[in-house]
């Protein structure tokens, strides 16, 4: 009973794997060629969307702890719609909005994905910061307090390494997430690293680099997955 | 016998609960006191007035001649009141250390900070930085010392008991010489067994300069080691004296009670 569903699962194998026809060398080459374009450029969306989104959201993290009512509340209001619409209508609507409500030339493409993508991923870093400076007990601020330093050494000699240890699993996640989320990308045809498959798909008749694709993204998430680890287990000479 | 603290009628509320109501009591320099009283009495928030955690809505703290705290003249700035918190050390329950530095850098983190500060405020040299460095690394090797730690120097927090941490603590509350030195129910957070080397460390500190006020549950320790105790329910101390008076005498009510209850729950 098992053996003849493993041999029908075997069978399928077969034939889908015979039924793939293997690229000759060249193809390989072309396709690997035009697909790294397009993984430039998701490269590119990411590392400017770190590096935008890592301290905004670090600065949307004071707006939603202020202690000025109005503040809190916009910032607060802000981060709720931003994190409970999709990213991708707002990619669309960062692009095309300007022209449609303001009746003037919109962004570029590239720009008005990458802007799109720092405040939505703002938004989330900034919750995840959040959590993490709420984590800290009041009975370390105040343990700096009596002994006399500062707000801001309190801050950064005491707090921030802490806040660094405990947010490192919820950000390698998000991060991990980033690096799929730019092929939303595409909807207003930035040909990254998926559109750029889905074009050879469309010109070459050829179905296999929708596949290779996914190694890329299994190898930048992988590298991803590694480096964080690595922070982690740095970090992991104390608790607390 | 000169006075280093005077408290004088001391309020604070929360909401519209009254958590202290006319505290006022003096200490003279190398007097230790112990705070009694059951829970929810104030006892913790007297404390953290004093090292000004929370500020009180009414009456005057004096140390030394120097005004901690006067209502009268409204609030201090964020400068002033670093440097009046520093006359007090304060040891906490939970002991609150910081995870992230070892033992020695516990200590350290903040006179190295205060010593910088000061250094660059009086144009100081960077070499006479260094010497007060290293002054500040040899004084806390010998707390350390003082405190049974010195082989701990380069642990984590996480790597000690409870009443390791509580030590570590204590001396880091040391290193910054206050006038007068708090402890909030320092035991209260340990295992039983481990409650024994901590008092012995605090009982240690006892001398005539070291002027100490401590919360505390642990009637024996209390009465063994306090010159003054001072019994507080409902933010009134209800209270104060010598222990043979207070422990021997109990003149009110609410004492005798608290007593029996003591003895009730041994
Ligand atoms: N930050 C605060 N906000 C509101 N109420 C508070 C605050 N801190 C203390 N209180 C209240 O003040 C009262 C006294 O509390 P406090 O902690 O000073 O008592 P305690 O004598 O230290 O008690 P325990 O023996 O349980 O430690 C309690 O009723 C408490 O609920
Ligand atoms: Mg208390």
């Amino acid at each position: 009973m098992a053996e003849a569903f493993l041999v029908k699962i075997w069978n399928f194998i077969i034939q889908f794997v015979s039924g793939i026809n293997l690229p000759d060398f060249k193809t390989f080459c072309e396709v690997t060629l035009q697909l790294l374009d397009g993984f430039k450029l998701t490269l590119l969306i990411f590392a400017v969307t770190l590096a935008g989104a890592l301290p905004l959201g670090l600065l949307i993290t004071f707006g939603s702890m202020s202690k000025i009512k109005i503040i809190k509340g916009l910032t607060k209001g802000f981060v709720w719609v931003i994190r409970g619409t999709p990213l991708m209508l707002q990619i669309i609507l960062v692009f095309y909005g300007p022209g449609l409500i303001f009746k003037i030339d919109g962004l570029n493409r590239l720009p008005a994905v990458i802007i799109a993508f720092i405040i939505n991923y703002a938004c989330y870093f900034s919750e995840i910061y959040r959590g993490g400076i709420e984590s800290i007990s009041q009975g370390q601020y105040e343990a700096g307090q009596v002994l006399g330093m500062t707000k801001t050494q309190i801050f950064f000699r005491i707090i921030l390494a802490q806040v660094i240890k405990r947010i490192i699993p919820p950000m390698g996640n998000e991060i991990i997430t980033l690096v799929k989320d730019t092929s939303l990308a595409r909807v207003v045809s930035c040909v990254e690293l998926l559109k750029a498959a889905q074009e050879i798909v469309g010109l070459k008749a050829i179905i296999w680099p929708i596949f290779y694709i996914g190694a890329f993204y299994l190898l930048f998430t992988g590298v991803l997955t590694i480096v964080f680890g690595k922070i982690e287990k740095k970090l992991d000479y104390y608790k607390g | 016998m000169e006075t280093v603290l005077k408290v004088e009628n001391l309020c604070k509320s929360f909401d519209k609960e009254q958590v202290l109501k006319n505290v006022s009591f003096e200490l003279e320099k190398g007097e230790v006191l112990a705070i009694i009283g059951s829970s929810g009495g104030g006892k913790t928030t007297l404390l953290r007035c004093l090292n000004q955690l929370v500020i009180p809505d009414g009456g005057k703290i004096t140390v030394n001649d120097d005004v901690i705290f006067d209502a009268e003249l409204g609030k201090e700035n964020e400068k002033n009141l670093r440097t009046k918190r520093l006359h007090f050390g304060l040891v906490f329950q939970q002991f609150n250390l910081f995870p992230q530095y070892n033992v020695f850098n516990n200590l350290t983190l903040a006179a190295r900070l205060l010593a910088k500060e000061k250094n660059s405020k009086n144009k100081g040299s960077s070499e006479d930085l260094k010497k007060e460095y290293a002054r500040i690394d040899s004084e806390a090797e010998k707390i350390l010392e003082r405190v049974g730690l010195k082989e701990k120097m380069k642990a984590y927090p996480c790597e000690l008991s409870g009443g390791q941490q509580q030590r570590v603590a204590i001396a880091r509350a040391l290193i910054l010489h206050p006038d007068i030195l708090c402890f909030d129910e320092p035991t209260s957070a340990l295992d039983p067994e481990l409650t024994g080397e901590v008092l012995r460390v605090i009982e240690g500190l006892k001398s005539k300069d070291n002027t100490m006020i401590i919360v505390t549950h642990e009637m024996e320790f209390a009465r063994r080691v306090a010159g003054k105790i001072i019994f507080i329910a409902d933010g009134i101390i209800e209270e104060m004296g010598t222990p043979e008076e207070v422990f021997e005498n109990p003149k009110s009510e609410k004492l005798k009670n608290f007593f029996s209850k003591s003895v009730e729950k041994l």
